[in-house]
């Protein structure tokens, strides 16, 4: 094998500071074989099997370049490379389940990708076509009124925590219950809204701001997190500069502050939207499905892309392809949606990044 | 602003030993040399705590109207602490208070109803880190206490303060094609001198400056002593320093803080002018610490 092959040593095994080093074309060789050994295991189990492929790939890979390298570089290196091929393992595994999610939506969405699926709604369908024109608004409407409502919430609390509150009592209360906030589960959060309009509005209300009141339960500890950690990132010499010139506190955090952090406010902010556009369970009690377009988040049901794509795959109808292409489709969409907005939430926070920060 | 020259004047006389003088003493003599518009800074009894800790304690001291005063002493002694009490910086850090007076004109800075918003417009201030406001532009640098006062200001007049502020700076040649570029493009020391020209954009009375050329090279260093000299004719300055020969170069007062050990509180062990300081100091102390056999 080429592999255990060593350079020629050095003429004078001599200078404290050489010593055998592997080359590229060894470490590409060791890599080569863990692929040949994977594709071997694939071959050998008779059904085709990506993930056993990579899996053996990578596990052949760290066992044979540790060998490898303890041989011709000795114990540290072999250590080091084993680290950097574990890390770089862990990686790819993760990332693996990812793109085959995506790699399997996008395969399966595309069946119904049609102009007719963006602008028709599911009213008076019961077999072909139809559209999520209504989820699509219905999704856009609930998540923006959450939005409107946990950004203020979540921003002011965050300011108070990083700016006021620091280290008082209160303070480590509410950034307590905003840990548990973050963890409480969804449906939680769903069945709180529901039961407040329902005490409020009467029994079986169910309308799109009782969603938009559920996600924004589930979004605002995210912000307020998230914003929080950025306020804290800012300098303090910048407010204390601020302070130096005479400007009150308020102003400070306004003008100084707040445009020093507003990149990684936004970023969170993104981060929390995308937390809750996809949340299934709460939005299914609170704002129920409608087969129409419902402009009014106030009064009816809404649907929205998630519950869509639930009702979709539970209840396709007869034949069940045509609902399940739409499911399939409508979870395309909320992962287009929600790249959009991080490509968006990029470009704006890149626009209002200090400036000359390298 | 004929009575401000002479009573300056005098009052280099009658301050040079007053450090030890009794309170009472201070009193009588203290409200005499602070009356009349000139901004002598008259520190009595001062005692500065972070929470329950005492920093600094028992200063007692007179800073004259238009010259520097140089702040000498070793590391954790309390120069900073001290000065960021002379415009009520201190207790921007949680649980942070003082005790006794610091009066300017004859106003106590920490009597009762004073805004430490005021005092701060009063009082400017340059930090050992050059800080420009990273959102900001040069321009927009020089204006920020203007601007984040709320105050309006027409075009011509933002411009002919931004000049006259850089100017004043000695900035003004180097970044007077590229004012709307960010302040955080520049090198460290015109970054401090950018910081120096916001701060006396505000047209503050005195100008406070916490180690301002310790992250700085020579040639900015200079720069900005140089900038000192020509801003002593118009402000009181006070400088914390630990670079004996800036404080000789700069000063005509110094002031020697130390401290007897971790957890002790530091003070002011004697201020005298500052030839006499360097040559021929009373404490023994001082002797040690300028001639550089401090522990």
């Amino acid at each position: 094998m080429t592999l255990t092959e060593q350079r020629p040593a050095p003429t004078e095994p001599s200078s404290s500071i050489t010593a055998n080093r592997m080359t590229r074309v060894q470490v590409g060789a060791v890599g080569l074989v863990a692929v040949a050994v994977g594709a071997l295991s694939w071959l050998s189990s008779g059904s085709p099997n990506w993930a056993r492929w990579i899996v053996v790939t990578l596990v052949t890979y760290c066992v044979g370049i540790y060998i490898v390298a303890r041989i011709v570089e000795g114990r540290r290196q072999a250590l080091d490379r084993l680290m950097l091929a574990l890390v770089t393992s862990a990686f790819a595994l993760v990332v693996m389940p990812l793109a085959s999610v995506i790699w399997t939506v996008i395969e399966r969405g595309t069946n119904r990708f049609d102009a007719e699926f963006f602008t028709e709604t599911m009213r008076g369908v019961t077999g072909e076509g139809g559209g999520i024109y209504h989820a699509i608004v219905g999704t856009l409407i609930v998540t923006g009124l959450a939005t409107l409502m946990s950004v203020p919430f979540g921003l002011f609390t965050a300011i108070y925590l990083a700016e006021y509150g620091h280290g008082t009592k209160l303070a480590k209360a509410i950034q307590a219950m905003v840990d548990v906030m973050t963890g409480i589960p969804s449906i939680v959060a769903g069945l709180f809204a529901y039961a407040m309009f329902e005490l409020i509005f009467g029994p079986g209300t169910r309308s799109g701001i009782a969603g938009a009141v559920a996600l924004t339960v589930l979004m605002t500890p995210v912000v307020v997190r998230s914003s929080e950690e950025m306020l804290r990132l800012v300098p303090n010499e910048l407010r204390e500069a601020s302070y130096a010139l005479g400007v009150p506190k308020w102003k400070t955090i306004v003008k100084v502050v707040l445009p020093t952090a507003i990149a990684g406010i936004i970023t969170g902010v993104v981060l929390a939207i995308a937390r809750v556009i996809g949340e299934t369970a709460p939005l299914l009690v609170t704002a129920g499905l409608a087969q129409g377009v419902n402009w009014n988040p106030f009064d009816g049901r809404m649907t929205t892309l998630p519950v869509f794509t639930y009702y979709q795959y539970v209840q396709p109808g007869v034949p069940p392809s045509n609902g399940q292409d739409r499911a399939w489709a409508a979870a395309l969409v909320l992962i287009i949606i929600v790249m959009v907005l991080f490509t968006l939430a990029r470009i704006l926070a890149h626009v209002l990044k200090p400036k000359g920060l390298r | 602003m004929t009575n401000v020259r002479s009573s300056s004047s005098e009052g280099t006389a009658t301050m040079t030993d007053r450090v030890d003088i009794p309170a009472a003493d201070v009193d009588a003599s203290g409200t005499a040399a602070h009356t009349g518009p000139d901004n002598r800074i008259v520190v009595e009894d001062l005692n500065i705590y972070y929470s329950s800790f005492l920093a600094v304690k028992d200063v007692n001291m007179v800073i004259e109207p238009r010259s520097v005063t140089a702040l000498i002493g070793p590391s954790g002694c309390g120069k900073s602490t001290f000065i960021r009490s002379l415009n009520r910086m201190h207790e921007v850090i949680t649980g942070a208070h003082v005790e006794g007076a610091v009066y300017v004109d004859g106003e106590n800075l920490y009597g009762p109803g004073v805004d430490p918003v005021a005092v701060r417009r009063k009082v400017g201030m340059v930090f050992q880190r050059p800080n420009p406001f990273p959102t900001m532009s040069i321009a927009d640098n020089v204006l920020a206490g203007k601007r984040l006062n709320s105050k309006r200001i027409n075009k011509s007049d933002a411009e002919d303060l931004v000049e006259k502020s850089l100017r004043g700076a000695n900035l003004w040649e180097e970044v007077k094609d590229r004012l709307d570029k960010p302040g955080s493009g520049l090198s460290g020391g015109q970054q401090q001198r950018l910081c120096i020209a916001r701060a006396i954009a505000v047209e503050p009375e005195i100008l406070l400056m916490d180690e301002p050329c310790s992250a700085l090279d020579p040639i900015s260093t200079l720069a900005i002593e140089q900038l000192m000299n020509e801003l002593k004719s118009t402000y009181t300055i006070v400088i914390v320093t630990h670079n004996m020969q800036q404080a000789a170069r700069v000063s005509s007062r110094t002031a020697f803080f130390t401290i007897d050990g971790t957890g002790q509180p530091g003070y002011v062990v004697e201020m005298d002018d500052t030839d006499v300081m360097f040559s021929n100091p009373k404490q023994q102390s001082t002797i040690d610490y300028v001639t550089g056999r401090f522990g």
